[in-house]
């Protein structure tokens, strides 16, 4: 009896910290590291491999994911540090949203670009030869013809 | 007549173009101010919307005018930043006696980093921050630390891009002191 509720003991000791552990970390350095811009170097975090400041940020960023904090959680902190500049693509207010539309704007006009000048081509093309597709038959030829067809008509 | 899709495509090319070039032009720092003080002029020191640094309440440059103030931008990551305090840490309580100070601008910092920092320095005149580096962008400030030397009357008389040595302080910066 004795060496079963021991064991039940360390069952219960044991379960939280095996659960702890299976939800923690709930991200990695090299996944926050590419969504977050190092804001002296003006680049990513991930391409600012030598620069101080880089590398305090992701000593923080570390420290963060040692916490447990999910991805989301650690990119506003970095945020109330230094700022929106601090994300990789900033947020869609203000001239920001230059960012979010210039490329949506290219993909359009690229678009509208490519179908124009298809639908001009197929006009001239129609401009070129009015009418059927295919050359109308001379007389005999198309009296033959129907004739051939009649034969296998059933 | 001009077709329409090569006009609407050379409008477009002028267009992104523009963009870069708004892009590059506004992110290089200003020199209007050094520009000055070589002329010697003494232009006003540009207003600066701060916040201290442990509370995060707001503060301006023009909280200080009346007094000489030595505004030093800096970061805990920035290596000649840490060499630089001890000299800045003497000055300021050599300046606070004669109506002067040193004032720290931590900036693009980790809060938790910069308060160590003013910890393991013991550094004791005011420190206030700028978040995301913005504020201080009117100074021209591209690199750290940076120094700007403030009279009474709220002019800027001197600058220093990168850090300052006792020679800098002794010339620049004693002078001012006498004056009232």
């Amino acid at each position: 009896v004795k060496r079963v509720c021991l064991t039940a003991l360390l069952l219960l000791l044991i379960a939280p910290a095996a659960s702890l552990a299976a939800a923690c970390p709930k991200t990695s350095l090299a996944d926050v590291e590419d969504e977050v811009m190092c804001p002296v170097c003006g680049v990513p975090l991930g391409l600012a491999t030598e620069a101080p400041q880089a590398n305090r940020e992701r000593a923080f960023i570390q420290r963060e994911v040692e916490a447990c904090k999910s991805k989301q959680q650690i990119k506003n902190e970095l945020v109330a540090q230094f700022g929106d500049r601090v994300l990789a693509l900033p947020p869609q207010k203000g001239f920001n949203f230059v960012a979010y539309l210039v490329p949506a704007l290219v993909v359009l006009g690229g678009v509208a670009a490519v179908t124009a000048v298809a639908l001009r081509r197929r006009r001239r093309s129609d401009e070129r030869s009015p009418g059927a597709s295919t050359p109308a038959l001379a007389g005999d030829d198309a009296a033959r013809l129907e004739a051939d067809l009649e034969r296998y008509d059933l | 007549m001009v077709s329409p899709l090569p006009l609407a495509v050379g409008v477009a090319v002028i267009a992104l173009v523009a963009l870069l070039v708004y892009g590059v032009s506004s992110t290089g720092p200003s020199r209007t101010l050094d520009g000055q003080l070589a002329r010697g002029q003494k232009p006003a020191a540009p207003a600066l919307d701060l916040t201290t640094l442990d509370t995060g309440a707001k503060r301006s440059l023009a909280d200080y005018k009346g007094k000489v103030v030595l505004l030093n931008v800096w970061a805990s990551w920035c290596v000649p930043c840490r060499e630089e305090s001890p000299l800045l840490q003497r000055w300021h309580q050599r300046m606070e006696p004669q109506g002067g100070t040193v004032l720290g601008v931590d900036t693009l910092d980790i809060k938790g980093d910069a308060l160590d920092f003013i910890k393991k320095y013991k550094l004791t005149y005011p420190q206030l921050n700028d978040r995301e580096g913005t504020s201080i962008k009117r100074l021209g400030t591209a690199q750290y630390p940076e120094t700007f030397l403030i009279d009474r009357q709220g002019r800027v008389v001197a600058l220093q891009r990168g850090p300052v040595d006792d020679a800098w302080m002794k010339q620049h910066v004693a002078p001012l002191l006498q004056q009232s």
